[in-house]
């Protein structure tokens, strides 16, 4: 089923320009956790998070700024798309095997690996 | 190989310095994102799902240890310890922080390497044989005539804002290891019956959403022609190739447009006009590219065929990566070695920091330092001494470089997907490395025999799945990957784009239905000899069909 885009909790996503990884906006700043962002739950507050996206991208600290829909879960904030998931938790494959494992790093937990 | 005279150092510098204050002024928020977006563009720096991601040019895939070794020191130092070798020979780093591009680009730099028209709607990279130069079945190196169109279209005023990308591939041999016939242009080095050198010359071909076959637009191109032929094709494309619609902006567009016929006339007017200018390629302008490309001298080495002998009685998987990795070497003596980076489970393509390096040392120690990239997503070493192999392979096992699959149904080619791309609609690469485990067995790959598997995460087709003899493309149905697989396709001498067999599957059904597609070919094909190509070639998709959905559902 399609999720009503006016109902749909929202949270307030961009990359980072210095680094460009990807970071979600807590109310007062941006977070690389998605757990720690502000969700907006009605249409009014989604508002609110337009109006920040736009500062935000005027004042040019952050890249491809966006609302995107999420839902609350028992494991934190989850969004709706597979692809703003794979954003929000790394890639869901693990490079920490042979000569990979040296510089392994990622923000992806198992439990998130697992999510999908 | 080339090496970069003065002027070369003193172009790529500046680009670097002139990079770094564009950087600085982004940083600064004197530039806008809108502002800088295509400057970072056409120095290679996209902004993926995650984080940036910077594609790094590699000429015909050819690389010294030297440079393998400089890019090994960017993946540890800047990057997380890998990078992902793509099917236009180059190279992808998936995490440089911004800030730190302009020191990457300068490293590069150094080691005469660089970035530049690897985005954009220019010319890029051209992609070349990788046995070239090596290999018994080539007419002539293709590399100075790679070198060549890349120096001639490198900022070239003229075709830095075409209507779209434009790709061009250049093969010497008789068998085709550069898919030429599904790029831009596609070049064949021939001689005509007086023993000239010239190109079999194709234009139009291309993946993405309209996949479309190359068409032969002249059969001899003379080499003093190669620069005025290119700029007439490339004229009558930024003439008449469409602006209004991205999606139909490359020249397969133009040319199943107009026509083969009608685009021939355009072309060979506009080229009356400049053939005997200042565009003809000089004989010995040729000889001096041609210098750089010498290739090494190689002593002879009789003692490799006692030490292979030897070798092969106590070590069946020595001997069975020999014949599956190794290809026949202009000198007796000599291999061109394949290197897997498609070890069973891997991420295709991708090599850590520890495996460039230890790639660069046998280029170093054993390959007259000389490493390539295949379109393939494999490294190779043109010029092993046969002597060299055991213990070449000994270094590669250890390494996880010594998986004896190359060409078969594991050794697959893979997208990044959408575990990294901000294109992609499916992942790519946990598919592959399903698949790769269902097939884990060498043994059983090797009695499948030749099988080329490729996978795209979305219908841009990076993955080139339209030419995979099974190719696979991931899209998003109702919120869910979802994956068609097409048969049929290559992109060989016979190059053909593949036919969607039915219904999509899962990924979770998806390695199961592999499966019973390689079972299919297997129970029908005529004699080990037949390979799967042919099979589905001869019988077409109707076993198939009834092997995945059934007899009756087919004839419904």
């Amino acid at each position: 089923m399609k999720p009503d885009k006016k109902t749909t909790s929202k949270v307030l996503t961009a990359n980072r320009l210095n680094d460009g990884i990807s970071v979600w906006f807590t109310g007062i700043d941006w977070s690389v956790n998605i757990n720690d962002a502000l969700v907006a739950a009605d249409a009014e507050a989604g508002s609110a998070l337009e109006a920040v996206a736009d500062k935000a991208t005027a004042v040019a600290q952050h890249c491809d700024v966006v609302l995107i829909d999420v839902e609350q879960t028992a494991n934190g904030v989850q969004p709706l798309k597979l692809r703003e998931r794979i954003r929000a938790f790394g890639p869901t494959i693990t490079y920490d095997t042979g000569s990979f494992a040296a510089n392994y790093e990622t923000r992806s937990t198992a439990a998130n690996v697992e999510a999908f | 190989m080339y090496r970069y005279d003065e002027f070369d150092h003193a172009f790529v510098g500046a680009r670097v310095a002139e990079f770094s204050d564009q950087v600085k002024r982004r940083v600064s928020g004197e530039l806008t994102e809108d502002q800088f977006k295509p400057l970072r563009l056409m120095n290679g720096v996209y902004l993926q799902l995650h984080a940036y991601m910077l594609r790094i040019a590699i000429p015909y895939g050819t690389l010294s240890a030297k440079q393998m070794r400089r890019l090994a020191h960017i993946a540890r130092v800047y990057d997380r310890g890998y990078g992902h070798f793509t099917t236009r020979q180059n190279i992808q780093f998936n995490w440089p922080a911004l800030s730190d591009t302009p020191a990457i680009l300068q490293e590069l730099a150094e080691v005469e390497m660089h970035a530049i028209q690897t985005s954009g709607n220019c010319i890029r990279n051209v992609t070349a044989d990788h046995f070239a130069g090596a290999t018994v079945d080539e007419i002539a190196d293709p590399r100075p005539y790679a070198e060549i169109l890349r120096q001639w279209s490198s900022i070239h005023p003229e075709f830095s804002y075409l209507p779209r990308k434009f790709k061009i591939a250049v093969t010497a041999s008789e068998a085709d290891r550069a898919a030429i016939q599904v790029h831009d242009i596609g070049l064949k080095l021939v001689r005509n019956a007086q023993g000239e050198i010239g190109f079999e010359y194709y234009v139009g071909g291309g993946q993405g959403r309209t996949p479309m076959v190359a068409k032969l637009v002249s059969p001899f191109v003379a080499e003093r022609d190669l620069l005025s032929f290119t700029t007439a094709v490339m004229r009558v494309y930024n003439l008449y190739g469409r602006r209004d619609n991205k999606y139909k902006a490359r020249v397969k567009i133009l040319v199943h447009e107009l026509g083969p016929e009608k685009f021939r006339e355009e072309v060979e007017a506009e080229w009356a006009v400049i053939r005997d200018s200042e565009l003809v390629l000089p004989a010995k302008d040729v000889a001096a590219i041609q210098a750089y490309f010498a290739p090494p001298v190689l002593r002879d080495r009789p003692d490799g065929l006692i030490a292979l002998a030897d070798a092969f009685k106590h070590d069946a998987a020595f001997k069975a990566w020999v014949r599956q990795n190794c290809n026949e070497h202009t000198h007796p003596d000599y291999a061109i070695v394949t290197i897997s980076l498609k070890a069973i489970g891997a991420i295709p393509g991708d090599a850590s920091d520890v495996q460039m390096d230890v790639v660069a040392d046998l280029a170093e120690r054993y390959g007259h330092d000389e490493i390539r990239v295949s379109h393939e997503q494999n490294l190779v070493l043109p010029h092993v001494a046969k002597a060299d192999l055991p213990t070449l392979y000994a270094t590669l096992v250890e390494h996880e470089l010594a998986t004896s699959n190359a060409g078969l149904i594991s050794d697959i080619i893979a997208c990044p997907g959408l575990d990294y791309c901000a294109l992609a609609t499916a992942r790519s690469i946990p598919i592959a490395q399903a698949i790769a485990l269902r097939f884990a067995d060498l043994e059983h790959q090797r009695d499948i025999g030749e099988l080329k598997l490729k996978i795209s995460g979305c219908i841009n087709a990076c993955g080139h799945h339209h030419v995979g003899h099974i190719g696979i493309l991931g899209i998003e149905k109702r919120g869910e990957e979802h994956y068609q697989v097409s048969l049929g396709g290559a992109a060989d001498n016979d190059t053909a784009v593949g036919e969607i067999v039915g219904p999509g599957f899962s990924a979770e059904e998806l390695p199961g239905k592999i499966e019973v597609i390689v079972n299919t070919y297997l129970a029908g094909r005529v004699s080990h000899g037949e390979r799967f190509i042919d099979y589905t070639r001869r019988v077409g998709l109707a076993p198939y069909k009834i092997a995945l959905y059934g007899a009756e559902e087919v004839a419904h």
